[in-house]
């Protein structure tokens, strides 16, 4: 009896239609593709992107070269100099990283005591060049009037957590 | 005009000539959206979306494809024979175009409308085995060669089950001629008496066109391309083009022999008014989809399983059922006057 069963059902090509079957109801379904550069996936606030360096409301930079960061980067992508700035407080004349050893740990934000170095949104920051990858304290500080605001909703986001 | 056309010797040249490239031309056109069908089936059963940045929907990708294909190098390696590596895509591809001489594809609508078009159509698809052949021996590539041996004797296997299930049909009929045939069907379509010959035949073009699930002669995990391992540029396009062109013939086959040709499916008025090639092309479209979706649905045979399902399982099968249909026809008087 079971082999006239499993013939009938092999000659009748059951498991094959239940496939097909299968198949054609994804067909129908809706598709999973996020049309890249047009569409985006959502991005967590704890999303670790390019960096950037914060001001305070008033302008004046967060970084106190604390040299947090700095010791604590594990791939040692992070380079400060710094000395007093003429009014007396404590400002970098460097701040350099190197993000093609960064690793993306987002250690740095977690070591800074102001809040001042960040891992942003932004993930499209590929170059042509290497030497466009060895950010400077410029580019870092222009990073983060660029993306200020979503920064700062970020950090208020993600704050409950910490 | 009519006259210079059909009895005069440059006439009926130009004429046949025409009557050619008006049936080559929507074929070429054909193949290259049916490689984009193929992606955006296959990737809708996937779940994702294919190719959509060419041109609206993706449309104009083929194209694009196409002119890459162009632009490439063709590379012949030091190894190879140079003539027969050269021949075997141009063979593939001329016996491909072919094939469709005899195609019917409205009531009357065929180049060649011969008596025994069955029969050329037969040949020249058992003909095709020998592009691939020359293809895989004259790359002198262990790949190529394999893959040429694994499909040579796939072609040839299933060739043997589908020469009984035309054989079932031409039984029916009681003619070889294309057009014949399909104007047999008017009564009902063969896909509804000889439903088990017709999924065998379905089954038998997969595996004569080398397709999914039958796809080992090109089975990439294992001989990377099979018997094109070694082509490249538009050597490697015109075997692209004649295995989809063939993988058309052989839909443009099955419509003909089980689904009506260019009838429409019910003899009633909104049906009838649309034009049989309308019909014709709705069907084949089907047929490939069909194609497709086995291709999205099934993993690949192993090669001892092809050849046990190709003779152990089909070719059974398919005689038996050639003689039953043979008993039926003669016990109840059916056979069809000659």
């Amino acid at each position: 009896m079971a082999f006239l069963d499993r013939t009938a059902r092999s000659l009748l090509l059951g498991e094959l239609v239940s496939g097909l079957s299968l198949t054609l109801r994804y067909f129908f379904k809706q598709k999973a593709t996020i049309n890249y550069p047009y569409e985006r996936g959502p991005i967590s606030p704890r999303f670790k992107g390019e960096h950037a360096l914060r001001r305070y409301a008033n302008g004046e930079e967060r970084c106190i070269a604390c040299k947090l960061c700095e010791a604590i980067c594990p791939a040692q992508a992070i380079t400060i100099e710094a000395e007093p700035r003429e009014d007396g407080s404590r400002r970098t004349t460097r701040y350099d990283i190197d993000m093609t050893k960064c690793i993306y740990c987002g250690l740095c934000e977690e070591a800074c005591p102001v809040d001042a170095i960040v891992e942003g949104p932004n993930f499209e920051f590929a170059t042509e060049t290497r030497e466009e990858l060895m950010y400077n304290k410029d580019k870092l500080l222009a990073n983060g009037d660029r993306w200020e605001p979503e920064l700062a909703r970020r950090l208020e986001l993600d704050a409950p957590y910490r | 005009m009519y006259d210079f056309f059909h009895n005069t010797n440059l006439g009926i040249v130009l004429l046949t000539f025409i009557e050619a490239l008006a049936l080559l031309v929507p074929l070429l056109i054909g193949v290259a959206y049916l490689t984009y069908a193929e992606r955006k089936v296959l990737a809708a059963m996937q779940l994702r979306k294919g190719p959509n940045v060419v041109g609206p929907f993706g449309l104009l990708q083929p194209f694009a494809d196409a002119l890459k294909m162009l632009m490439k190098e063709t590379i012949i390696p030091t190894g190879s024979n140079r003539l027969l590596f050269l021949m075997g895509p141009m063979l593939t591809f001329m016996l491909a175009m072919l094939a469709w001489a005899v195609i019917p594809v409205n009531d009357g609508w065929a180049i060649a409308d011969i008596n025994v078009g069955i029969l050329y159509l037969f040949a020249i698809s058992s003909l095709g085995v020998y592009g691939i052949i020359i293809a895989g021996w004259a790359s002198n590539s262990k790949y190529a060669f394999l893959g040429a041996m694994r499909s040579a004797a796939q072609m040839v296997s299933y060739e043997v089950s589908m020469g009984f299930v035309l054989v079932t049909v031409l039984l029916c009929v009681g003619s070889l001629n294309l057009t014949d045939i399909v104007r047999a069907l008017k009564t009902i379509w063969f896909c509804i008496p000889l439903f088990p010959m017709f999924i065998i035949f379905f089954i038998s073009t997969l595996a004569e066109t080398n397709r999914a699930p039958f796809d080992l002669p090109e089975g990439e995990s294992e001989i990377v391309a099979g018997f094109f391992v070694e082509y490249s540029s538009m050597s490697f396009a015109l075997f692209f083009l004649g295995e989809y062109a063939n993988m058309i013939l052989m839909s443009a086959l099955t419509t003909i022999l089980f689904l009506g040709g260019w009838l429409a499916p019910f003899n009633v008025a909104p049906f009838t008014w649309v034009p049989g090639v309308v019909w014709f092309v709705l069907k084949i479209c089907f047929v490939l989809f069909c194609f497709l979706w086995v291709r999205a649905t099934f993993p690949r045979y192993r090669y001892d399983q092809l050849m046990r399902l190709g003779w152990k399982v089909f070719l059974p099968f398919s005689l038996i059922w050639l003689v039953l249909t043979a008993g039926a026809l003669m016990a109840f008087g059916w056979l069809p006057n000659v």
